[in-house]
């Protein structure tokens, strides 16, 4: 109410921020001329591909470290190593290797996820509970069935916790990487609407990254709901 | 289910099976250079129900763990029934399975579902067949354990103290039920305890465990069902505390009822 009373009285100049009316006459026009379904599409494409690749990644190398000794001399101390890079420093370097199309927006989406997805998974692999492990053992289990029924299943809260914290840094990389450079998606709008002082464009692509990541956000939630069912755990009042 | 050859650890032939279950000579496990076990020697009878007993710390545990294929760095010759299973002091269920998921976990090929519930019926746990373990009392969970291991058809049932956590009443209860299902099942038991009447409920054969070695053991020929209020029950009684070091006059506190023979706190 506020912030439309401002705009209507012309406190709140329409380059500094548009009134929520015009965002919303906005976001119906992009929408009805089939712009921002065209770059959400993009950019959401953009997300599910660098989760699945960084998501294998970050997956295999937790459990290479996680179930062997070798893997975890190998892998973690690599990893620990890399960990203190802030890995959005690395787009220069990424647009070097990869030049400015799909591949390093991809590449950085995926580099945010497999980190996530590594720490939390290894965690949880490494935290599963060891008397469980020996009773595995005494029920006559050998190491895949250990694996497969006592490692991974521990390891699985883990894993969701990874997987909420990898989705919010996958939104978090796309925008940066469609910041840098980008011909279309929701970052590309973005970009266009700011050489034109188009606050209200901005506004409304910020509201749909917002939504965006609660839609992923909700997706996890559900997962967790369906396959952490069995945990004891409290969860409110 | 095979509790294989571990260290110098046999499998026991099928003929010498009329022999002997359990076949234990010249044990010694170390941690740190500090001998927990210490050149034990130890028989038990197929069909046999063994209690040891002993203080916190004297090994007890470590030798169960030893029968169970648990840990495998000792020095000595331990022969075990091929078959054999372990209940725990926790019920240690796999959280993330249902429970009969859970009593058929580890059993070789693909088992019915029917298997699992035959093994939860026995133990009265028939309507949880489909719970998650979460949502198990104490006691169900433990019947749950139960029936992970009576599932397996050991020759021999390794009990860890797995009545410990349980409140009294749920426990003579729990004590029961494995009298009863040692009777109608017939393979060796060792039960490791800290209660004095427990051991004599249920036990053939209780030994003591002291300086890493059986440092004492007395056949139990009370007729069963046992009867702790009988003059006979209590003699065995104090002279099983004497040898654990309680004084005397401990053993009026301890007289209470089968809860109240914990020594972990006494001794």
């Amino acid at each position: 109410m506020l912030w439309q009373v401002l705009s209507a009285s012309g406190v709140l100049h329409p380059d500094v921020l548009a009134s929520p009316g015009t965002i919303a006459r906005t976001a119906a026009g992009l929408v009805s001329d089939g712009t921002l379904p065209s770059a959400m599409l993009v950019s959401v494409q953009r997300v599910l591909v660098g989760l699945v690749l960084g998501g294998v990644a970050g997956v295999a190398l937790a459990l290479a470290s996680g179930l062997s000794r070798l893997g975890e001399d190998l892998v973690d101390a690599t990893v620990q190593m890399l960990r203190s890079i802030p890995w959005v420093g690395v787009i220069p370097l990424f647009i070097i290797w990869l030049g400015i199309g799909e591949a390093p927006k991809i590449a950085l989406i995926a580099l945010g996820v497999a980190f996530h997805l590594y720490l939390n998974v290894y965690a949880g692999i490494r935290g599963v509970d060891a008397q469980l492990v020996e009773a595995g053992t005494s029920l006559g289990l050998g190491r895949w069935g250990l694996i497969r029924h006592v490692v991974l299943p521990g390891a699985l809260p883990g894993a969701m916790t990874g997987l909420r914290y990898s989705l919010a840094t996958a939104w978090l990389a796309l925008v940066f990487g469609e910041s840098v450079n980008a011909d279309d998606g929701i970052g590309f709008l973005m970009n266009q609407a700011r050489e034109f002082f188009r606050t209200d464009v901005i506004v409304v692509c910020l509201i749909v990254y917002a939504l965006l990541g609660l839609l992923a956000d909700f997706l996890v939630r559900t997962l967790e709901r369906l396959l952490l069912q069995w945990r004891p755990t409290f969860t409110g009042q | 289910m095979a509790t294989d050859v571990h260290g110098p650890v046999s499998p026991k032939t099928a003929d010498s099976a009329s022999t002997a279950a359990v076949r234990v000579a010249g044990l010694t496990r170390s941690f740190g250079g500090r001998a927990v076990i210490d050149g034990l020697e130890l028989t038990v009878r197929p069909g046999e129900f063994v209690a040891l007993l002993g203080r916190s710390g004297c090994g007890k545990s470590t030798l169960l763990r030893v029968l169970a294929g648990l840990d495998r760095e000792i020095e000595g010759e331990v022969s075990v029934p091929r078959r054999s299973a372990v209940a725990f002091q926790a019920p240690r269920l796999m959280p993330w399975k249902k429970v009969w998921r859970n009593v058929l976990l580890g059993l070789p090929g693909r088992p019915e579902r029917e298997v699992a519930e035959r093994a939860l019926g026995e133990v009265g746990l028939s309507h949880r067949t489909d719970a998650w373990p979460k949502t198990l009392s104490g006691g169900e969970a433990q019947r749950a354990s139960l029936a992970r291991a009576l599932v397996r058809e050991p020759d021999l049932l390794l009990l860890d103290e797995p009545f410990g956590a349980l409140d009294a009443l749920t426990r003579i209860k729990a004590q029961r039920l494995v009298a009863e299902l040692w009777r109608r099942r017939g393979c060796a038991v060792l039960l490791v305890t800290h209660d004095v009447e427990e051991a004599l409920l249920l036990a053939d054969r209780v030994l003591v465990m002291d300086e890493g070695v059986i440092a004492y053991e007395t056949a139990i020929d009370l007729p069963r069902p046992r009867d702790i209020a009988s003059p006979r029950f209590a003699a065995l009684r104090a002279r099983l505390l004497d040898r654990l070091g309680v004084e005397g006059p401990a053993d009026d506190s301890l007289a209470d009822g089968p809860a109240g023979g914990g020594l972990a706190d006494a001794a």
